[in-house]
């Protein structure tokens, strides 16, 4: 199957295993929402799949192809792109800076500059920003910088790690709207790990809940969202 | 007033080879945190290797040259050979922050005997690429020459071509993302190892440039590049270890200023003065002259 089909997935933080043979599948241009409190093996998940992690066992295979033990340069060069954890920007870099690393990779420049413009049509405000440092940007604006680099590498398969952490709740419906304006439009398969359940689940096709390193429910978002057991137990609403 | 005026020009030229060797240690912090005191020994081989090449060919430029690519290849080898495999072996605990350290002295230790081995421990002298004739100035002469405005018009083109791999090229950027997050620089698709090597590799080159022109003016010996080294690394803490520019900045005050104690107090303070700089500058700002809050500059 094409897609992102992750099988047995283990991880070990070394004597500790912080992932248990976690198995889903998400189809091309699906959105999966991954769900679970901290602590419970979003990160590592994410951190496997970029290649960030390789104490890995199991297999994880994207278009049909291992992606467990591939380094990160090679996976972004396969169409995989990770923005992590806690708006990562490079505050010592300029917006432009940080849009060009996103294509830096890239050995014909003026392919990375059509993806900058193209990023800075879905988000005007880094266009009005791009001399200054990274820095000065607002928190929403630096989450939208971090997608917006990894939207320059035109990936296939975008991993977000907590895109709502620390940004206020107006804030967070905005970039959750803009992801999923964002996938439809580039027909982007998607991995969205987050503590924030309701708003993840409501745009997402799949649903992962994993708790302790292991997947406890999976299924259609919209049928976790109705689950009563699910949402006493892990969703928390 | 004359004097003031010499005492700064002579400043200026002996700062701006600190300026080299200070920048060489802080491109090597930025990228890898180790203080490598191995710089002293991959300029010294490099120096010696350009002296063969100017020796033989007679021509100085030719050699600076090959110092310049030998500097760049000895760095590279010493990040390839050695650093990775110690950050392989020693990645947490003490040892992962002392082994570094005290690999880079052993590096020097080794580097010197292997150039007493090949070339002897008697001087060496280069030819300088101009007259070491000081300009006369009214009646007199002053202590300043044609190989000083040379030095200094040197050490401005390698500044300038490194500010410019750095600000203006991919590779700068790769280099700079790489220092700052190398995480988000490997996710960005970067080949962070060997961006880092690149980086070792510019350091070892802006060190054998150093190496030269402080050989130019002297003579060359397994040991004559210390002093140079712990100049330029008094330079770099006074510059903040991190800023490029600050490192910089930084070799020419400490150029100027132990020029100053040397024609005005006495040649026995020159030392005295050096590392009184380097211990005040600890205490009373040990981010160097160029910090400003938590902010690091490129």
């Amino acid at each position: 199957m094409s897609g992102l089909v992750v099988n047995r997935l283990s991880v070990s933080h070394g004597a500790i295993e912080a992932l248990r043979a976690v198995s889903f599948s998400v189809e091309v241009g699906q959105l999966a929402a991954v769900i679970g409190s901290n602590g419970a093996g979003k990160t590592t998940l994410l951190r496997a799949l970029s290649g960030l992690n390789n104490q890995t066992s199991g297999s994880a295979q994207w278009n049909e192809r291992e992606i467990l033990g591939a380094r990160p340069d090679a996976l972004v060069r396969r169409g995989i792109s990770h923005v992590s954890e806690g708006k990562s920007v490079i505050a010592e870099l300029s917006v432009k800076e940080n849009l060009i690393l996103g294509g830096i990779w890239r050995s014909n420049k003026s392919d990375t500059s059509a993806a900058i413009a193209e990023v800075v049509e879905l988000f005007p405000v880094l266009g009005q920003r791009m001399s200054q440092s990274a820095d000065s940007l607002s928190g929403g604006e630096r989450q939208m910088l971090a997608i917006g680099r990894a939207l320059v590498s035109r990936p296939k398969l975008l991993l977000l790690d907590e895109p709502s952490l620390g940004l206020a709740p107006l804030v967070i419906e905005q970039i959750f709207a803009t992801i999923d304006q964002l996938r439809r439009k580039l027909g982007l398969t998607v991995v969205l790990v987050e503590q924030n359940a309701m708003s993840a689940l409501e745009i997402a096709d799949i649903g992962i809940i994993i708790n302790l390193g292991e997947v406890v429910a999976s299924g259609r978002a919209s049928e976790l969202i109705d689950d009563p057991a699910l949402r006493a137990a892990y969703l928390g609403y | 007033m004359q004097k003031v005026i010499e005492t700064l020009l002579i400043g200026l030229s002996t700062g701006s080879i600190y300026a080299l060797m200070s920048l060489a240690l802080v491109l090597v912090w930025r990228s890898t945190r180790v203080v490598n005191f191995a710089q002293a020994g991959q300029a010294m081989l490099s120096t010696y290797i350009g002296f063969e090449i100017a020796s033989r060919s007679e021509i100085f430029w030719l050699g600076l040259v090959f110092a310049i690519a030998a500097g760049a290849l000895v760095g590279a080898g010493v990040d390839y050979f050695f650093m990775r495999v110690l950050f392989k072996h020693a990645t947490s605990g003490p040892a992962a922050v002392v082994a570094p350290v005290i690999a880079t002295l052993g590096l020097l230790g080794l580097i010197r005997s292997i150039v007493g081995l090949t070339w002897g421990g008697e001087f060496k002298s280069i030819e300088a690429p101009a007259s070491t004739d000081g300009f006369s100035v009214g009646d007199g002469t002053i202590p300043f020459s044609d190989l000083d405005v040379l030095i200094i018009a040197t050490v401005s083109i390698i500044l300038i071509a490194v500010a410019y791999i750095f600000q203006r090229t991919n590779l700068g950027l790769a280099l700079r993302a790489s220092a700052y997050a190398p995480e988000i620089a490997q996710l960005a698709g970067i080949r962070t190892a060997r961006t880092r090597t690149i980086g070792w590799s510019i350091a070892g080159a802006v060190g054998g440039v150093a190496g030269m022109l402080v050989t130019s003016n002297n003579f060359l010996s397994p040991y004559s590049l210390d002093l140079l080294l712990v100049f330029g690394f008094i330079a770099a803490v006074i510059g903040g270890l991190e800023s490029m520019v600050g490192s910089v900045i930084g070799a020419l005050v400490l150029g100027i200023g132990l020029t100053f104690i040397l024609n005005y107090v006495g040649t026995s303070l020159v030392f005295i003065g050096g590392f009184s700089v380097l211990i005040l500058v600890l205490l009373i700002k040990p981010d160097g002259i160029m910090a400003k809050g938590k902010a690091r500059r490129a």
